[in-house]
């Protein structure tokens, strides 16, 4: 029995590995060659680049270490830019461990499987793990995650001393590719009405916050729309569980 | 550039990189490990999130960085809205969506005289 359960956990982590051969884990590949143009530009040595790959991991919170490093700021600074764009990954973390988590997955496998979370395997996790039996989920995750980072810190090692400047179009369309395939995704695997209306809502936030509180978009566009697309979908979910008890 | 010799640089991103965000992941543990699945909570949790995830989103298509910064925002709005059209008359698939919205940039950006 134990045997055979320690083989199913193989067979699911092996199944999440296969998912570097997948659209998003190509486009974040994409995305951290341009992150390694962007290292070169700024002259920080490749092996600290390496290191940053799999010790920070989410991308918009190195470009913004990387920008605060070229600038020259103290610790105290970087820290608190870097701390303040990473404030996102909590609600992140918090919505998808209770979708990934089994009856006896321990805490401390959580927090070390946390760091494995950046957009996506979020938005990859969420998608596809309904399809993985739920005491398997934890393996299958921890197959993806891990062969993500694991990958993307070899990439950024090869692709250091290679990475040529491309073509404008190519270079405009691989960014592009980001944002394009997040819209997609989420809203092609959303699993609850809420998230159609808090990913419109936050659309719309994230570039009126901005224009708004530069500082704090990010996070006031998700609380806000977050909470409004919450309050929406709830009013709604009500007033229908009213009329079907009238009808009933 | 003597802020990236030596050890120094390695103290920098393991605090300022790396604590700066695994503590926000850690406190995404300890709140999701109390949230019940089909709880109202949860539901909220899961509505800020993706708000998050898609303010992010909407700032790499409003505000890029790079060559894109040049390029008129009517084509990346455009380049959007062509991708969305394609997505949902397919039947919500996001292969043709994507598809479509890059075609629809590479085009435009080559008209542009990229």
């Amino acid at each position: 029995m134990d045997q055979e359960n320690s083989a199913s956990h193989a067979h699911w982590f092996l199944m999440g590995m296969r998912g570097i051969a997948s659209l998003p884990a190509m486009i974040l590949m994409l995305s951290f060659v341009g992150f390694c143009a962007l290292t070169v530009q700024a002259g920080i040595p490749v092996e600290q680049v390496v290191f940053m790959v799999g010790a920070v991991w989410a991308l918009p919170a190195k470009v913004i270490l990387v920008s605060s490093m070229m600038a020259g700021a103290n610790l105290l600074t970087a820290f608190i830019a870097v701390t303040l764009s990473s404030v996102r990954m909590m609600p992140m973390v918090a919505a998808l461990v209770p979708e990934i988590r089994g009856r006896r997955t321990p805490t401390w496998l959580l927090l070390f499987l946390s760091h494995f979370v950046a957009i996506t395997a979020w938005v990859y996790a969420m998608e596809k793990v309904v399809s993985v039996p739920r005491e398997r989920r934890i393996a299958f995750f921890a197959g993806f995650g891990i062969t993500l980072v694991l990958a993307n810190m070899l990439l950024v090692a090869v692709a250091y001393r290679y990475v040529a400047t491309f073509p404008p179009i190519v270079a405009g369309c691989l960014f592009f590719l980001t944002p394009v395939y997040f819209l997609a995704s989420i809203w092609n695997s959303a699993r609850h009405r809420v998230v159609h209306i808090a990913m419109v809502l936050g659309l719309v936030g994230g570039p009126l916050f901005y224009w708004l509180v530069p500082e704090f978009d990010i996070l006031l566009a998700g609380l806000i729309g977050g909470t409004l697309a919450w309050a929406v979908e709830r009013t709604w979910r009500v007033r229908q569980a009213e009329k079907a008890e009238i009808e009933a | 550039m003597t802020a990236l010799d030596g050890w120094w640089p390695y103290v920098f991103i393991a605090v300022a990189g790396w604590l700066a965000t695994d503590i926000w992941r850690w406190l995404g543990v300890l709140t999701g490990n109390r949230l019940r699945e089909d709880s109202e909570a949860l539901n909220w949790v899961r509505a800020v999130a993706t708000a998050l995830v898609a303010a992010v989103v909407a700032k790499l298509i409003v505000y890029p960085t790079g060559v894109l910064e040049a390029s008129p925002l009517w084509l990346r709005l455009g380049s959007v809205t062509v991708g969305a059209a394609a997505f949902f008359a397919a039947g919500q698939r996001p292969a043709v969506g994507i598809g479509t919205s890059i075609t629809a940039l590479a085009v435009g950006l080559y008209m542009l005289g990229f």
